[in-house]
């Protein structure tokens, strides 16, 4: 059976999402331990421990160090023996991942959206060519390191043992540091995170319209997220873009407003479990991939959509 | 200042990908320098304008990946390097980056540039995988790019966030959307390419056996999604009452 280390991380206590989703996929798939790195990372060891790990090791640092990061984890690897170690597909992820299996002579299997064991090798499924494809992919290495797609995997509270060990990381020798960071200005859940996402595209016709895209959204608790078009023409913040550039999503539920679903747009949305398209162009190739269509002037639906929703959520 | 830029040859984004017994077929592709990639030359060669110094493109692929060579000519780059390997291997992040190591070894590079994923297996790991064996720096998802001395500052995009890094020299950084608009080649820069010599070094004589890491068991069209629905009404304000019904008790989601 398979020995498994996920990576996660713990802001001010609280563990991210995406940590929860792996540590959950680490157990499903046979049993976790987990290393978290972050801030205040003791007082969150409790509430990985819930999602299955058996040992939540806590790594306290302050600035992210994609280097510390990764050769606190191939350290770890090497030193407990594990021959699995489990990723989210976040921007840290992305940025630790290939580094780790470098370290362990090893390679990535990156943005797994389906995973299940094949022996004591992990398979994998995962979109390519702008989710034009998909392909099925295993590891050949004694250990193997696989990404897995934010979002694309349930939380599921099935407690492990939940003992605590501290592992220390160590930035002297990075070459490269973070000397300052901004945080994102809008309080919204961020784009990848979100389990709905509201999105505009150019047929909301100016900048002027977009707080119609972010009142919706608020109404839902959802991200915000726009096309390329949107962003190229400086309607909103070029971090909202989803698609080929931007981000990549797998919300439950994908509302596209006034989006027509260019292959670029469909790239970044495409493995969302739900979508929703509102767009007057009834031959719009976005209405192919949805669950729901309404073909109509968004200005005319939006508004009454808008308060059925806070009807219904009693808002 | 000597950049190194890598770029991987990609399946134009509109190209129509035809999968069958298990294999992606490349008949009737037309190919492209991967769009972040694009992004990362556009940057050298910047950054070649403001401070001197030369712009090596280097791209791993069969002949055909000399034409994306010949248009980072066009655009501005000094120098190209093809690693002629014959058959398209998407997926063997870790070959292609041994074959880097290997090709510019004895050569002096202070800022390695490439795009922060290609946009066919969008495993975005090369860059890493080579900074990782050269114990070079490495930032990636670069939005802003500054060479100081013998430093590099650089504001990326990071977890909830914006983060600015400083790295000593060699550094390899990803480039993000929204680092610059890469130019159009001009003419004059398209006529000079043609002429232009291209280094070509054999992925065999480097000494590196690729995709021996990654067991591929094959590619599948994408699933259908199951048919969805265009919802009718009176007017836009019924629609709208009928999707918001749909949401909460035919899919549950709010």
């Amino acid at each position: 059976m398979a020995k498994i280390l996920a990576v996660g991380e713990v802001a001010n206590g609280v563990p991210k999402k995406a940590t929860r989703e792996i540590t959950s996929v680490g157990k499903a798939l046979g049993g976790v331990d987990t290393i978290v790195f972050g801030t205040n990372t003791a007082s969150g060891a409790a509430e990985v421990a819930k999602h299955g790990a058996d040992t939540v090791y806590t790594a306290e640092i302050a600035d992210y160090n994609g280097e510390a990061y990764a050769r606190a984890v191939a350290k770890l690897v090497k030193e407990k023996g594990y021959d699995t170690v489990l990723i989210p597909h976040s921007w840290t992820g992305r940025d630790v991942s290939a580094r780790v299996a470098t370290l362990l002579d090893s390679a990535v299997i990156s943005d797994a959206v389906e995973l299940s064991m094949d022996g004591d090798k992990i398979k994998i499924r995962k979109p390519v060519y702008s989710g034009k494809a998909f392909v099925n992919l295993k590891s050949k290495c004694a250990i193997q390191v696989v990404t897995v797609r934010p979002n694309s995997q349930p939380i599921k509270e099935n407690a492990g043992a939940g003992k605590v060990e501290t592992v220390a990381v160590d930035t002297t020798t990075s070459k490269a540091k973070q000397v300052s960071f901004t945080a994102q200005k809008s309080n919204r859940v961020s784009l990848t995170e979100a389990d709905i996402v509201v999105s505009g595209g150019r047929g909301i016709k100016g900048p002027e319209n977009f707080p119609l895209i972010e009142g919706l959204a608020d109404i839902l608790g959802a991200g915000v997220g726009a096309t390329r078009a949107v962003v190229d023409a400086g309607w909103c913040d070029h971090t909202l873009q989803v698609g080929q550039t931007g981000q990549t999503v797998s919300p439950t539920l994908y509302i596209a407003v006034g989006i027509s679903g260019a292959i670029q747009h469909m790239a970044g949305m495409g493995s969302s479990k739900y979508i929703v398209a509102i767009n007057k162009d009834a031959d719009a190739p976005i209405f192919k991939v949805s669950t729901y269509g309404i073909v109509d002037d968004l200005f005319a639906v939006v508004p009454p959509l808008q308060e059925e929703l806070k009807g219904l959520l009693g808002k | 200042m000597n950049i190194l830029v890598l770029i991987k040859q990609v399946p134009d984004t509109e190209a129509k990908i035809n999968v069958a017994g298990g294999k992606v077929s490349e008949a009737g592709i037309k190919w492209i320098i991967s769009p972040y990639d694009e992004i990362a030359l556009e940057e050298a060669i910047r950054i070649k304008e403001k401070s001197g110094g030369t712009v090596t493109a280097i791209c791993v692929g069969d002949d055909s990946v000399q034409q994306s060579i010949r248009t980072a000519y066009a655009m501005g780059a000094d120098n190209g390097i093809h690693i002629k390997h014959d058959s398209y291997q998407m997926l063997d992040a870790f070959g292609i980056a041994e074959a880097i190591a290997k090709a510019i070894e004895g050569q002096d590079y202070q800022v390695i540039l490439a795009g922060r994923q290609g946009s066919d297996s969008d495993n975005g790991q090369v860059p890493l995988i080579l900074a990782t064996l050269k114990d070079w720096g490495v930032v990636s998802f670069a939005k802003k790019v500054e060479i100081a001395g013998d430093k590099a500052i650089v504001t990326a995009e990071a977890e909830g966030g914006e983060a600015v890094y400083e790295s000593s020299l060699p550094v390899v950084i990803t480039a993000n959307a929204g680092l610059n608009e890469p130019r159009y080649p001009s003419l004059k820069g398209i006529m000079a390419s043609k002429k232009k010599p291209i280094e070509s070094k054999n992925l065999n004589d480097l000494g590196v056996t690729p995709n021996a890491r990654v067991e591929v068991l094959g590619f599948e069209p994408p699933p259908p999604r199951p048919p969805g629905r265009i919802i009718d009404g009176a007017d836009a304000a019924a629609k709208a009452k009928e999707l918001a019904r749909s949401l909460r008790e035919e899919i549950k989601v709010i």
